[in-house]
């Protein structure tokens, strides 16, 4: 069946017509969503990612909204939970002059499928704002999926004025066969500094397609790192555009996949001004027959000189039928630029295994101590002291090496 | 005690070890000499357990234990280290978290308590001046961009720790100055006791001034061609292993 044929099944069950907010604005979403229904390997952007076929059979899915509790990390911070696309207010934190959610946004239709269909059912999301020169500390913004059949569609904004700094720590997790889409814009004034660190994981039965896009301005910086390992399909998909003079992009991802999951990262990173820095190191750890992509794509505008971008991608197999699909570009039109990109994939060093155990560590930790070192570039960037021990506890958690 | 009885191994087709007998009683230090390709190393795998060769003969007890038929981890449990010839570097792992990660695997399988992390720091650091190591070598990950002598004084940084019932040290003093040599030799010696005994693999009558072994076996082309006291490290010294029947 056709991407657009599951597409109409799956959302006959949602009313939109019955959603609050600009209905015109809705409907032409959902016609821009419908031009091209769940993407699949037709679509270029999607040439590694079947959406399309991990659709199937949801639409036959009962509805269920099941009420769970959801577990949340223990910190002592400020937070916003979502449940179902809804905020819970009983879960967050009274209001915070800056901590707010989002009504329904100002609906746009976007190219992109899925921010499309995000803007046709969206039920709003958190509207994080900064003042000017504002330090605000760090944040929780949770967002849960609870049931089966359903679609859930955050749609958060964060906002740094000039000079202010952030820190988001972004925990993605839930219960049942649902689809989740949340789609977070992110505009960074002049000098100020967001910290976004995400944390998918979703359960496992799920499909998670979140989508980030983010417009930097002069000076400021964009600091990301989203840790997978959840959902059956997963992908993480970023639009950074570097918009002011020496603006600064790390963005940073692994992703640890195992069964038969399908894990993406794609990244679009465009320099649009002189000067600006991006840095990317992304990292899967691919266990069973799951499967991970990378597309990476770094343009660069011709007015954009100067501009420094490196790529780093990193995928650990380790199982004979793991497998990883690396897709990097790079666009060019400025004559004065340092770009690179590289990839390496590789397994796990029998040497190193050996090393350990013959200390007494028992293969299945020497497996995980070796794991956790590879991933080990990728967390170091994160600083917060809240938000490291939360990446540590799931990396833990995660199924080592369940191959052997 | 470590007890070797017509050891037989191969590589595929390639026969390393050909009927090897030799037995370590408790207490004792016994140093293993032999020229290059001999197969010492190859028996120090073994006898730790790494994959790759096949047992093609032949049996080996550890304190009256089949060592073959265990695991390398419980092997180490049991008592047995290996200082690596060519030490492993691990990239992205703090060489402090890896060994006080082994120091507790150990003793969790021996029944023993865990060590804190406080406790463990204080006797580590401790250990590291004992063998005139930099401060920062806990700090850095494990042997990555440790000179040659540093990654060898890391190996009897980690024997100091986990104080095995054996020590196979598998040309621990190639590489090594003068001084480190004496260093790592006190390290082995402060080891020394009734239930402390080692294999020393090793090239040079050098290291035997400083550790005196019990005894001392010359292994070639897969065999132990001949065993003796001290005396014969000095006249291997002198001779070369010509004449003694090697190929
Ligand atoms: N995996 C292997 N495949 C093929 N040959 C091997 C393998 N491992 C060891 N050998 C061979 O076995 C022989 C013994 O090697 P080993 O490393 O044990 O020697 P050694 O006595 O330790 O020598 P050295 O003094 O140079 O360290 C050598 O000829 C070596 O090439
Ligand atoms: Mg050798």
């Amino acid at each position: 069946m056709s991407g657009t044929a599951y597409a109409t099944k799956f959302l006959d069950r949602i009313d939109v017509a019955s959603l609050p907010g600009d209905q015109e604005a809705r409907q032409s979403a959902l016609a821009a969503f419908f031009s091209t229904g769940w993407p699949d390997r037709k679509h270029e952007a999607w040439h590694y990612t079947d959406l399309n076929a991990r659709m199937r059979g949801f639409a036959d899915e009962a509805l269920a909204t099941r009420m769970l509790r959801p577990e949340l990390p223990s910190v002592d911070i400020p937070r916003l939970v979502f449940v179902n696309g809804v905020l819970d207010k009983t879960l967050s934190s009274d209001a915070l002059n800056f901590l707010q959610t989002r009504g329904i946004p100002e609906q746009k239709t976007s190219s992109l499928p899925i921010v499309a269909l995000n803007a046709a059912i969206t039920l709003g999301g958190a509207d994080l704002k900064v003042s000017a020169g504002q330090n605000a500390g760090t944040i929780l913004l949770v967002s849960v999926g609870s049931g089966d059949g359903l679609a859930i569609a955050p749609r958060h904004r964060i906002t740094l004025e000039k000079g202010s700094n952030l820190t988001v720590i972004e925990v993605i997790r839930g219960a049942g066969r649902y689809l989740h889409v949340p789609v977070t814009e992110i505009n960074v004034g002049d000098g100020g500094t967001l910290r976004h660190f995400r944390l998918q994981e979703e359960s496992r039965d799920s499909v998670h397609v979140a989508t980030v896009l983010a417009t930097i301005a002069e000076s400021a910086t964009y600091e990301t790192f989203t840790l997978g390992v959840g959902a059956s399909l997963a992908r993480s998909e970023f639009h950074v555009t570097l918009g002011g003079g020496g603006a600064d992009v790390q963005l940073n991802a692994a992703q640890l996949l195992t069964g038969t999951q399908h894990g993406d990262v794609t990244t679009i990173v465009a320099h649009e001004a002189p000067g600006c820095t991006s840095r990317q190191t992304v990292k899967s750890v691919i266990d069973g027959s799951a499967r991970g992509v990378f597309q990476g794509r770094i343009e660069v505008a011709r007015i954009a000189q100067k501009t420094d971008g490196y790529q780093m991608n990193q995928a650990l197999l380790l199982s004979d039928s793991a497998e990883i699909d690396s897709k990097p570009e790079l666009e060019i039109f400025a004559d004065d630029v340092k770009c690179s990109h590289g990839a390496t994939i590789g397994a796990l060093d029998p040497e190193q295994i050996f090393y350990l155990r013959s200390r007494g560590v028992s293969e299945k930790d020497a497996r995980a101590i070796l794991i956790r070192a590879f991933l080990h570039e990728a967390l170091e960037p994160i600083t917060d002291y809240v938000a490291r021990p939360i990446f540590e506890a799931a990396i833990q958690s995660w199924r080592w090496g369940a191959s052997g | 005690m470590l007890e070797i009885k017509g050891l037989r191994a191969a590589v595929g087709d390639k026969e390393i070890l050909a009927g090897i007998d030799l037995t370590v009683p408790d207490g004792e230090i016994h140093a293993v000499m032999g020229p290059n390709g001999a197969g010492k190393s190859t028996l120090s795998y073994i006898l730790s357990g790494r994959d790759g060769y096949e047992v093609t003969g032949g049996a080996v007890s550890f304190d009256g234990e089949d060592l073959l038929a265990m695991a390398p981890e419980a092997r180490a449990a049991a008592g047995i280290f290996l200082a690596f010839q060519y030490p492993i570097e691990l990239p992205g792992v703090g060489n402090a978290n890896f060994i006080r990660t082994a120091v507790n695997a150990v003793r969790r399988a021996r029944g023993e308590t865990e060590m804190d992390t406080v406790a463990f720091l204080k006797e580590a650091r401790n250990a590291v001046k004992a063998l005139a190591m930099p401060d920062d070598m806990l700090k850095r990950n494990v042997n990555v961009g440790f000179s040659g002598g540093e990654k060898k004084r890391n190996e009897i940084l980690q024997m100091t720790l986990l104080k095995p019932k054996l020590a196979l040290l598998d040309e621990t003093d190639s590489g090594l100055d003068i001084d480190a040599l004496r260093i790592v030799a006190g390290g082995v010696n402060a080891a020394r006791g009734p239930k402390f005994s080692a294999l020393v693999i090793t090239h040079y009558q050098r290291l035997l001034d400083y550790i005196t072994p019990d005894r001392v076996h010359v292994l070639a082309a897969g065999r132990i061609v001949r065993s003796g006291g001290p005396e014969l490290a000095v006249e291997l010294e002198q001779h070369g292993y010509g004449g003694l029947g090697a190929a």
